[in-house]
């Protein structure tokens, strides 16, 4: 751990890790938030796996592959969200299906992508020591506007997670806010991408959200102890797998899981408890 | 201008027949209890009161004009048995909820809001559960908190669906005493499994079962009744035979 400090005060790829935690574990606080009360963690792991079809595509044509996870994510989520909203029993049948058929894209893609290959792994479960300062950007300008959007309309987006029919009663265009919920989610998939991968991508989104739902009383709250557990996560994590130099989306997702069952457990004695 | 006023209005889901020639005015100041067996269509005709469905035929006019249009002039106490009572949230936010309207107005509540928030909750009797966890309320609790945030809204009608459905009877007493008092502001129609019960506190009870028909509390009678629901049923009134039991 000593190691740690110390080749984080003296190595770049190191606090770029860490600015990149940082910057991650507020978007997964406030998105995971309403993911998890939503319950829409099988919608958001949908729009993750078919980010890889979107970096596929970018690899292929040459482009940033993080601004084709971005379109991909925006499209699966806008996909998603007007299908369940006009037949809701077909959902889950969709996300299945847009969930694998967006990866199968993305292999294909990659295939055919000469000298590209090892990029997949990275994708797949990300490399938060190769974070770029072009990275450390975007993801700052994503997690800006996710904190300006959810502050100016965080009493709306309440409600219509809430109850949505008593919102669109009162005139609210409960559709559309459902739609933008989405689109936010899908954004704050690809900030989390670079930190753990897509496939480890909906426990850093729902593992933090949850712990913090189990112990605080308002959205508000949930979201401000999200986001400081994901920040203890993802440098936590970072820190343990530096010595044994084991894979850090791994270590991070272990540490936030380890974290989630002990609060579960916690949590369970203490209602019964209450109870006995 | 009344309420609500139907007439010949038919409404079928998914190629079945829900509700069939429906007729039915509701005057102004009216407690309307709406009653009937499972299936015969109540919540469906709340549904298109509050413009959340739309006739296959027929018309249908509250205050006057189409529901989509004077929805924000009815406050919805919904059915609390479907509700996630488990969502992080205080009472005074869900009854703030009754201040949103369509304008998508930016940033937190206003300070008129908060004052009809509380107004809201004195009228059902809240405010000192203000700050509770949804999770920690009892069912009555969590009913009034419903009414109140149906308060908020500055209603001239109230519609509930199935307000005591699965309390206990003291307390359903209790909120029945409630609506009683409000009915002296507004308009109520309630939809209610209860048949004898909510004779005690409505002033008319129209029975749905595809059909309907409507009488007064006095003809409420047992034929009437056998008549909609097909089988003979007994007016039985719960309260005068039950043990009261302690107050919430």
């Amino acid at each position: 751990m000593m190691e740690f400090v110390r080749a984080l005060g003296s190595q770049p790829f190191l606090q770029y890790a860490f600015a990149a935690g940082l910057l991650a574990s507020l978007g997964c606080g406030v998105m995971g938030t309403f993911v998890v009360v939503r319950r829409i963690a099988f919608l958001a792991g949908g729009i993750a796996h078919a980010v890889l079809g979107g970096m596929g595509l970018a690899l292929y044509l040459g482009v940033s592959p993080l601004g084709g996870a971005l379109v991909a994510a925006v499209a699966a989520a806008l996909i998603i969200g007007i299908v369940s909203l006009r037949a809701r029993e077909h959902e889950d049948t969709l996300i299945g299906a847009i969930w694998a058929v967006g990866m199968a894209l993305g292999v294909v893609f990659i295939s055919q992508t000469p000298g590209y290959n090892s990029e997949l792994m990275s994708y797949l479960f990300g490399n938060i020591l190769m974070v770029t300062s072009g990275d450390l950007l975007l993801m700052a300008v994503l997690d800006l506007f996710l904190l300006i959007t959810v502050g100016l309309f965080f009493r709306q987006l309440q409600a219509v997670t809430f109850d949505e029919e008593f919102s669109r009663l009162r005139g609210l265009p409960a559709d559309l806010l459902y739609l933008f919920l989405l689109v936010l989610a899908a954004l704050t998939v690809v900030l989390l991408i670079r930190v753990v991968g897509l496939i480890l991508v909906i426990a850093l989104l729902t593992l933090p959200a949850a712990v913090a739902g189990q112990w605080t009383g308002s959205l508000g709250r949930m979201m401000g102890v999200a986001s400081i557990l994901g920040a203890v996560f993802t440098t936590g994590g970072l820190a343990l797998s530096y010595g044994p130099d084991l894979p850090a989306g791994a270590t991070i997702i272990l540490l936030a899981g380890s974290v989630f069952i002990v609060s579960t457990i916690f949590k369970s004695r203490r209602i019964r408890g209450r109870r006995s | 201008m009344k309420p609500v006023e139907i007439s010949k209005l038919h409404f079928s889901y998914g190629g079945l027949p829900v509700l069939e020639d429906v007729n039915l005015e509701v005057g102004e100041g009216e407690f309307l209890g709406l009653v009937g067996p499972n299936g015969g269509g109540k919540s469906t005709l709340l549904k298109l009161v509050l413009g959340l469905l739309a006739p296959d035929s027929g018309k249908l006019r509250v205050f006057g004009e189409n529901p989509k249009k004077s929805r924000r002039r009815i406050g919805y106490v919904p059915q609390f048995s479907e509700f996630r009572r488990d969502f992080p949230i205080s009472v005074h936010d869900v009854v703030l909820m009754g201040r949103l309207s369509g304008r998508m107005r930016p940033g937190p509540y206003s300070a008129a809001d908060r004052r009809a928030a509380v107004t809201a909750m004195k009228g059902s009797r809240v405010l000192d559960l203000k700050d509770r966890r949804l999770a920690e309320l009892s069912g009555g609790q969590l009913q009034r908190v419903l009414i109140a945030r149906a308060l908020a809204t500055n209603p001239d009608m109230l519609l509930l669906d199935e307000p005591t459905a699965s309390i206990d009877s003291s307390i359903e007493e209790s909120i029945f005493e409630l609506l009683r008092d409000l009915n002296k502001r507004m308009t109520i129609m309630l939809v209610s499994h209860d048949v004898g019960f909510i004779s005690r506190y409505v002033t008319r009870v129209a029975c749905l079962n595809r059909g309907l028909v409507c009488h007064s509390t006095s003809e409420l009678s047992a034929k009437g009744l056998e008549d909609i629901y097909g089988s003979p049923v007994q007016l039985i009134d719960h309260h005068s035979h039950l043990p009261t039991e302690a107050p919430e």
